[in-house]
This record gives C-alpha cells, sequence and structure tokens, in this order.
C-alpha cells in the first residue's frame, strides 16, 4: 500500500495548481494517466479571464456579470463573485512564476475580445495560452520536486469511501500494470472534462469520465451533466478546434451562400456572441440546408486579417489547418461545425472546492477529506453555458482553493481506516470480468456507436423523442460491452485494456447527460431543446443532481445561488 | 490498400523486435495517428503507442515514421507513402524502448531536470505583473513552444554516440530561461550550460529543427545560448574549447571537402557556418591558439566516435 497525506488526480492545470498550494507542508502526490505536461489544459488556445484592463476599463463586476448571463443565470453568483475578484491576482502569480504572456506595447499583459465578455479580458500566449501555463506549472512542480511525488502514467479505478469521508483511491501503473491502493488523509480529484462520449469533439483522447465516474460510483452525484459545450468552431469531420480567438481577432463565419449568417442571430455581438448561440445559428444553417454545398459545415473565414496579423497572434492555427486538411488560412477558407467541447456539470463542490454529497434543507452535506477542481467540478461558476477563456480561470482559482481547503483539513484529519484488500479486489473483478467475457462483440463498434449515438441525439438541438432512443441506445451498448472482444491480456503498458475501461466510464457518462437532458423541460445555455425552445426559469431555475440508486438514477434539484443579478432574458 | 509496416516489441512474449506489416486503406485526410489507432481498433489490439490531443500540443504521440522522428498526429498518413506504398513505423531513437512503440523517456526527462527549468528571481515580485516588452518576448516566444515531444531529441546524432550530452529539448528549454528577461541567473546557466554535455557539444548539424514539430526548432536555440554565452565572456571552458578548436581542425585540414561521406552522414557540414552563426565572440576566441583535434582524414563511423571520446576527456 502507497501511503501520501494528500493525493492529487489529474495533472493538468487545476491539479497542478493544488499540488502547489500543499506541496511546501505536507507529502503530495500527484498522479495522472499521462506524462503530467501532456494533460489536455495544454490544448486551451485561446486566453485566460481577467479584468486586468491592461486593454481599456474593465472591472470584476462586469466580468461576473458577462460569466452570470453568459451562464444564462444558472450559475452560483456567490462563487462566480469570488471567482472574478480572485482573477487578476491569480494572472499575475502566473506571470511571477514565469508564465508567458503575450504583451502590449507597454510591456504588460496583452488582452483580446472574446466570446460573451463585453471587454478585451482573455490574456493569452499567442494561441497557446493553456500550454503556457500548464509547462509554468509543470516547471513549478519540477522545482519542488522533493516534496510532490509524480505518478506518471498512473490510472485511477476508483474512490475509497465509507459513503461519508474519503479515504484513498485504487490506482495502477500503467507501465507494469500492478494494482495499488493509495491511502491518503485527503483526495482532491482534477480529472479534466469528458467530450470523448461525443463522435465531433476538441477533446483529447484521454477526457473519458474517469473522475467523475469513480465520484458517482461512490455515491457523489453529478451536477449539471445535461450542460455540455458545443464550440461553434471544429474542424471539420475531425472536431480539432480553432480558437474562439480566431473570432476574438475578427474572423468572420460564412454559410454556403457567402453570408455572414450571424446577423440573423446576435445582430449587435455578431460571431462574439456566446459559444452556445454561435454553434446553434450554424447548426441551424446547416439543417436548414445552407451549409456549404449544403454539407454539414460552414466556414471561417481569416484571409482579410493579413499574413502578419495571423502569424503573430493565430500560427497554431494556421498550422492546424495545413496539416490537418490541407488549408492555409491566410488564403483560403476554414471549414468547420460545432464540436462538443465543454462540460459544464460534473462533481459538486462547494466555493472552497470541497464534495458536496446533498443540501437536504439548505444544509450542504460534504464527503470529508474529498475535494474537487477544474472542469471535473461543478462550482458552479459557468451555469448553462461556460463564457471562452473562463475554464482556465476556474482550473487555477479553483485549483488553488482546493489545495487551500485541503490544507486547512489536513491540520486536524488522520488517515481514514481501509480494507485494502477489499478496494483491491473490487477493480481486480472488474478487470477479470474484462477478460472473461465471451468476446463476440467489437469494443470498436460500441464505442463508435456511442459517439455517433450521443452526437446526433443529443447534441445541439435535442427533443423528447430522440433523448429516449439515445438512452434506450446507451444501455443497449452498456449490455454490449459486457461481450467485448480483448486481444491484450498481458501486464506490461496495456494501453488496450485501460482504454476498454475508460468506455466503461463513457458508456455510463453518456446514461447521465442523456438522461439529466431528458429531465431538463426547458432550452437554456447549452441545452437546447426544440420540443422546449424557451428558458423556463418557473420550473427549471435549479441545478441537477444525478445520484446513483442502484442500477436507476435518480435526479434531484437544487437552487441556484443568485446574489447581484436577477435573472432576465439573455439577448445579445 | 496501403501498407503499414510496424516495429514490434513485447518483451512479455518475445526477447527481439521484429516488423509486421498491417494493410490498411488510407483515406484522404487520415493522419498516421489515424492509421495506426484504425490498426488497434479493428486489427490487433495489442498494438501499443501514446497518444492524447491528437492536435500535435500534447507530444505524446513520437514515432519514427521513414527513419525520421515524427508526431503521429500531424501527419497526414497519404504524405508518408514511400513507392511500394509503404509506411514503416518505428518507436523514437535514442531511448529504450518498452514497448512497441513506446519508450522510455526517464533520460530525456532527467536532462530537462538538469538545466534548472523555472524562472529564478529572488526579488519581490511587484503588485501587477513584471514588464516585459514585446520583443523581449519575442526572445523567448520560439523556445516556449516546445511539447517535450522528444523528436528531437530521437533523432539527434550526438546523443546516438554520447549519451552525455543534454540534447536539444534540454537546451531549447534552457533557453526558454537564459533569454527570458525576467530570469536573473543568466550568468550561471550560460557557465553550466557551456560544461562539457552542453552547448559546445552540438555538431551543428541541424537534424533537430527538421525534426521538430514546432517553433521550438532547438538548433537555433543552442545557437542563441551560444551567443550570450560569448557575449558574457563565458568562453574559457573546456567546452568552447574544445568546441572551436573540432571546428578549426576541420576547416584547417579540409575535411569538409576531401571527405564529404562521414561528414556529411554525421551532418558536420554546417559547422564552418558557425563562424557566420555567431560572429564577434567567435571571431576573437579564434585569434586564440587552438591545438588542432584531428590529424588525419577520418573516414569511419568509428573514428568520429573515437573523436568524440576525445572532446569528453
Ligand atoms: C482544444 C481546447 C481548447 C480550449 N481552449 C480554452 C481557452 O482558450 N480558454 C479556456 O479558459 N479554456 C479552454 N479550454 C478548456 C480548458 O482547457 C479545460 O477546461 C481545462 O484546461 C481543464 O483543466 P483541468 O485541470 O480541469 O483538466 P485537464 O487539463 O483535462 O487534466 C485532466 C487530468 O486528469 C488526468 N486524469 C483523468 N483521468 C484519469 C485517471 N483515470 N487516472 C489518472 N489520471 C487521470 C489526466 O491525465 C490529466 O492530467 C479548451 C479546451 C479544449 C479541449
Ligand atoms: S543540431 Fe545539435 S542538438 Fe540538434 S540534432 Fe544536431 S547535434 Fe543534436
Ligand atoms: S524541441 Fe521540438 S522536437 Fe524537441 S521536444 Fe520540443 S517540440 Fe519536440
Ligand atoms: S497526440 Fe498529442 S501530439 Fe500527437
Amino acid at each position: 500500500m502507497i501511503k501520501h497525506d494528500v493525493v492529487i488526480v489529474g495533472s493538468g492545470l487545476a491539479g497542478m495548481r493544488a499540488a502547489l498550494e500543499l506541496c511546501k507542508d505536507h507529502d503530495v502526490a500527484i498522479l495522472s494517466k499521462v506524462y503530467p505536461s501532456r494533460s489536455h489544459s495544454g490544448a486551451a488556445q485561446g486566453g485566460i479571464a481577467a479584468a486586468l484592463g491592461n486593454s481599456g476599463d474593465d472591472s470584476w463586476q462586469e466580468h461576473m456579470f458577462d460569466t452570470v448571463k453568459g451562464g444564462d443565470y444558472l450559475g452560483d453568483q456567490d462563487a462566480i463573485e469570488e471567482y472574478c475578484k480572485a482573477a487578476p491576482r491569480v494572472i499575475y502569480e502566473l506571470e511571477h512564476m514565469g508564465c508567458i504572456f503575450s504583451r502590449t506595447p507597454e510591456g504588460k499583459i496583452a488582452q483580446r475580445s472574446f466570446g460573451g465578455h463585453s471587454k478585451p479580458r482573455a490574456c493569452f500566449a499567442a494561441d497557446r495560452t493553456g500550454h503556457s501555463i500548464l509547462h509554468a506549472l509543470h516547471e513549478q512542480l519540477l522545482k519542488n520536486s522533493k516534496s510532490i511525488k509524480i505518478y506518471s502514467e498512473w490510472y485511477m479505478h476508483s474512490l475509497i469511501s465509507d459513503g461519508s469521508r474519503c479515504a484513498g483511491v485504487v490506482v495502477s501503473d500503467v507501465r507494469t500494470g500492478a494494482m495499488e491502493t493509495m491511502h491518503a488523509k485527503a483526495v482532491i480529484f482534477c480529472t479534466g472534462g469528458y467530450g470523448r462520449v461525443f463522435k465531433i469533439t476538441s477533446n483529447a483522447f484521454a477526457s473519458t469520465a474517469d473522475g467523475v465516474i469513480a465520484a458517482f460510483n461512490a455515491g457523489v452525484p453529478l451536477e449539471d451533466p445535461e450542460f455540455v459545450q458545443y464550440h461553434p468552431s471544429g474542424l471539420w469531420r475531425q472536431g480539432i478546434l480553432f480558437s474562439e480567438a480566431a473570432r476574438g481577432e475578427g474572423g468572420t463565419l460564412l454559410n454556403g451562400d457567402g453570408k455572414r449568417f450571424m446577423e440573423t442571430y446576435a445582430p449587435t455581438r455578431m460571431e462574439l456572441a456566446p459559444r452556445d448561440i454561435v454553434s446553434r445559428a450554424e447548426q441551424s444553417e446547416i439543417n436548414e440546408g445552407r451549409g456549404i454545398d449544403g454539407k454539414d459545415f460552414v466556414h471561417l473565414d481569416l484571409t482579410h486579417l493579413g499574413e502578419a496579423k495571423i502569424m503573430e497572434r493565430l500560427p497554431q492555427i494556421r498550422q492546424l489547418g495545413i496539416d490537418f486538411i490541407g488549408v492555409d488560412c491566410v488564403k483560403d477558407l476554414l471549414p468547420i461545425q460545432p464540436t462538443a467541447h465543454y462540460s459544464m456539470g460534473g462533481i459538486p463542490t462547494d466555493i472552497n472546492g470541497q464534495v458536496i454529497l446533498n443540501h437536504g434543507d439548505g444544509k450542504a452535506t460534504p464527503m470529508e477529506g474529498y475535494f474537487a477542481a477544474g472542469e471535473c467540478a461543478c462550482v458552479s461558476v459557468h451555469g448553462a453555458n461556460r463564457l471562452g477563456t473562463n475554464s482556465l480561470l476556474e482550473a487555477v482559482v479553483f485549483g488553488e482553493r482546493a489545495g487551500r481547503a485541503a490544507l486547512e483539513y489536513l491540520k486536524t484529519a488522520g488517515f481514514a481506516p481501509i480494507n485494502e484488500s477489499q478496494e483491491k479486489t473490487k477493480v481486480l473483478n472488474q478487470v477479470e470480468e474484462i477478460y472473461q467475457s465471451d468476446g463476440s462483440e467489437s469494443y470498436n463498434e460500441v464505442r463508435t456507436e456511442m459517439k455517433e449515438t450521443m452526437t446526433s441525439l443529443c447534441g445541439v438541438y435535442r427533443n423528447e423523442e430522440n433523448l429516449k432512443e439515445c438512452i434506450s441506445a446507451v444501455k443497449d451498448l452498456q449490455s454490449r460491452f459486457k461481450k467485448g472482444k480483448v486481444t491484450d491480456k498481458g501486464k506490461l503498458f496495456n494501453t488496450e485494456l485501460y482504454e476498454i475501461m475508460e468506455l466503461g466510464n463513457m458508456l455510463k457518462m453518456a446514461e447521465i447527460i442523456a438522461t439529466s437532458a431528458l429531465q431538463r423541460k426547458e432550452s437554456r445555455g447549452g441545452h437546447s431543446r426544440t420540443d422546449f425552445p424557451k428558458r423556463d426559469d418557473d420550473n427549471f431555475l435549479h441545478h441537477s443532481l444525478v445520484y446513483k440508486n442502484g442500477e436507476e438514477l435518480e435526479i434531484k434539484k437544487r437552487p441556484v445561488t443568485i446574489t447581484k443579478y436577477k435573472p432576465v432574458e439573455r439577448t445579445y | 490498400m496501403s501498407v503499414i509496416k510496424i516495429k514490434r516489441f513485447n518483451p512479455e512474449k518475445r526477447k527481439d523486435s521484429y516488423f509486421q506489416e498491417f494493410n490498411v486503406d488510407l483515406k484522404p485526410g487520415t493522419t498516421l495517428l489515424d492509421a495506426l489507432n484504425e490498426i488497434k481498433w479493428e486489427q490487433d489490439g495489442s498494438l501499443t503507442y501514446r497518444m492524447s490531443c491528437r492536435s500535435a500540443i500534447c507530444g505524446s504521440c513520437g514515432v519514427k515514421a521513414n527513419g525520421h522522428a515524427t508526431l503521429a498526429c500531424q501527419k497526414q498518413a497519404e504524405n508518408l507513402l514511400d513507392k511500394n506504398d509503404v509506411i514503416t513505423v518505428e518507436p523514437l531513437g535514442n531511448m529504450p524502448v518498452i514497448k512497441d512503440l513506446v519508450t522510455d523517456f526517464k533520460q530525456f526527462w532527467e536532462k530537462v531536470d538538469q538545466v534548472k527549468p523555472f524562472l529564478k528571481n529572488e526579488q519581490a515580485p511587484p503588485e501587477k505583473e513584471r514588464n516585459q516588452s514585446p520583443e523581449q518576448f519575442k526572445l523567448i516566444d520560439d523556445s516556449s513552444t516546445c511539447i517535450m515531444c522528444g523528436a528531437c531529441y530521437s533523432d539527434c546524432n550526438v546523443l546516438e554516440v554520447d549519451d552525455k550530452f543534454l540534447g536539444p529539448a534540454a537546451l531549447a528549454k534552457a533557453q526558454r530561461f537564459v533569454g527570458d528577461s525576467r530570469d536573473e541567473d543568466t550568468l550561471e546557466r550560460v557557465k553550466e550550460l557551456s560544461e562539457p554535455g552542453g552547448i559546445w557539444d552540438c555538431t551543428h548539424c541541424g537534424e533537430c529543427v527538421e525534426r521538430c514539430p514546432k517553433p521550438a526548432q532547438p538548433f537555433y536555440r543552442i545557437k542563441e545560448i551560444m551567443t550570450v554565452a560569448l557575449e558574457k565572456g563565458v568562453h574559457n571552458n573546456n567546452g568552447a574549447r574544445h568546441a572551436l578548436s573540432f571546428t578549426k581542425s576541420i576547416k584547417n585540414s579540409g575535411l569538409l571537402n576531401e571527405n564529404t561521406l562521414p561528414v556529411e552522414s554525421m551532418g558536420f557540414t554546417n559547422i564552418k557556418g558557425l563562424l557566420e552563426l555567431v560572429p564577434v565572440g567567435l571571431r576573437m576566441l579564434l585569434k586564440g591558439k587552438v591545438p588542432p583535434i584531428i590529424h588525419k582524414p577520418c573516414d569511419e563511423l568509428n573514428d568520429v566516435k573515437r573523436i568524440f571520446k576525445e572532446l569528453d576527456q
């Protein structure tokens, strides 16, 4: 058995930031199924929000209002307030650590416009902001390597808990296949999003819902899983992202008739309306036959920006176009379509990253010793739709807060007892089941069908009929999954086995997303029902909480915290 | 149907490595990574490689395609086909293989660690950001794009014969701090980087520039460190002296003209460019007496290795 004061699962921005908070006082383990600097945070291109006011006046209040409105009034305003206030400080701290940012002529951190933000608020490092922050934090991890033990290419299987207090995790070393229990006083989950559930997605292969499902299996509900963000500029058929920065720098969207169709949908903000609105506009154009040549894509036009600006501000995006479809955006139009991008929902936490089991009678019951931050968590600052550049900020702000909360908890907490062999056996049995299955089905087909089902029946537009069909299709896939065929039964670096376990998690997540989408009979932010096209504050101004009830899902509600801004209609 | 010929290795099953061929129908738009996935998911689930972002940013999927390191996700498979419609895929070089296309990056990361890859600045930070002009940012813009994929490390010729060499990725990372206007340790850094195993052991073959999928392009970063080192007066060290005498002796003995084969195959052709690259400092140094190391033409790889050994002492 391995023992550490605190185990952090996930080493993206949230996990690394949390580790730095704890490493001065405690023995910290940080575990990641990919090498830490290969975490998906590194793919973030466009920027990180903070009201620095380096490109004209700005304030945390405006940032807060934009975030509340962008989230269609489902975000918890107490959390949003703290978060927007903290933003400038955490950005300066990153800069002091050595993080690279593009600069204004005076040498300040440069800022640019982003969808849904009323001011140029996105701090950026060309078009590789996430990469820049991830590597800066990774550098700090290496600097503190004496007190932070990195478990690189280790996989977390399950959370150990008695239902009210968390005691550790069951993990395995991908390289050797060795299964271990990690005993810890506190556990922090920073396992990222789950976009891989969908066919067209901007997410990495590693974004597979392991963390949220481990929490769910341990009795933690999942909050607002129906809210998935579709980003308007995914590369056609691949889903690879062309950052919103492309539109922030002046890129326009054209339909099959060559028209800037955003005029019809968001006349004031045009291409810089929030993502849910732009994605729906694209999908409507496509559905109504106005895609390019009637196909399922529209054009992103950057040609008028000129090569110099593109090379200064969007070099990586240009390269992506050239490498992946042979289109040079300096001269030609990029074919794009909506792509599943971000998971607004996740493990419910309070404002300090403390995981909350339920909210009976307005009182929150925590799972002791268990914290979560970043995309896997739902605080909720994004509500029904996240604004671009708000997610890197969330990972840094709440990574830090979760780290601090764990620090506080560790002042008094000890190790909770665990039954090592029992916990390990549970996971080993799971592996054994996979090895013993009759092999009559192909995991690849199950995975492909799940992704297609989710994209076509639970995508940008949803309705009752499709969602019901989606749920039954996913359940059918869950039973086919039990009969999948394995080729590699070895212990050494068995990526096939890990992919199968990830698929198992995603199949559960798919069911949770669709089920929660079915019960929300309204349209709000990223969740858009053609059969209930309006927002319905009377019946649905609340968070959804999906619990595991045997094999069934049970859905409860939690009220939204509203402090400063009363819900009004959301127009741009 | 095209053929993807993959070097397989699984010590759990068999001691040696071997090539296995898979037939794949490469549709337009298929990257090499897509092709590997198709094989893994439809033909042989035991095929093992790393991947995550599939958009050339995480640095997981480095492999050798037709003998050269590349990111599998960044290359259209079609463009890699040889005249027989075959793509040969092998694990990255200069690292031990764990299984199939998965290599052990341990030494790679240890070397990154050696260059103290974090900002050093003991001053109390200002309330807001430290100022840095766009021009100062430009000096570290390129090096900061490195994704630690190991492509350069895999194909670096020096590492093949001398595993003490820090190698291109660690040196590119070092430049990220040497060039950073906010870092206070520049002199210390260039001193350490001028020790044996550092910047002066690079033979300027330019291979890493060919292989690097990003603007990081280590060789240019190494040159930048050399320039800073010489500007700071850091040339009275074995590394710089060895490298310079080596350069000079090759120039003097005319090896570049007479014996192009081994020279070119080891990529030394760029050495004479060294003078133009770091003009002031080098010309200054070359005025001093430097004993030639190479006395006879080297026509074997072994000779080259011997020279490296000599340089090491
Ligand atoms: C292409 C793209 C561009 C984006 N651009 C922006 C942007 O410009 N601005 C912005 O604000 N946001 C952006 N986002 C969103 C943002 O990048 C993410 O939401 C954020 O980085 C998530 O960080 P994280 O730390 O929560 O998780 P991640 O960085 O995803 O890290 C998850 C970690 O968990 C680990 N992990 C997961 N499961 C397991 C397991 N079972 N065992 C062990 N380890 C595990 C992974 O290895 C990884 O280390 C973008 C997202 C994408 C996909
Ligand atoms: S230029 Fe130098 S670092 Fe780059 S591959 Fe050649 S010898 Fe190695
Ligand atoms: S310098 Fe280039 S090739 Fe080398 S590790 Fe970095 S990105 Fe890869
Ligand atoms: S998969 Fe990330 S670089 Fe290729």
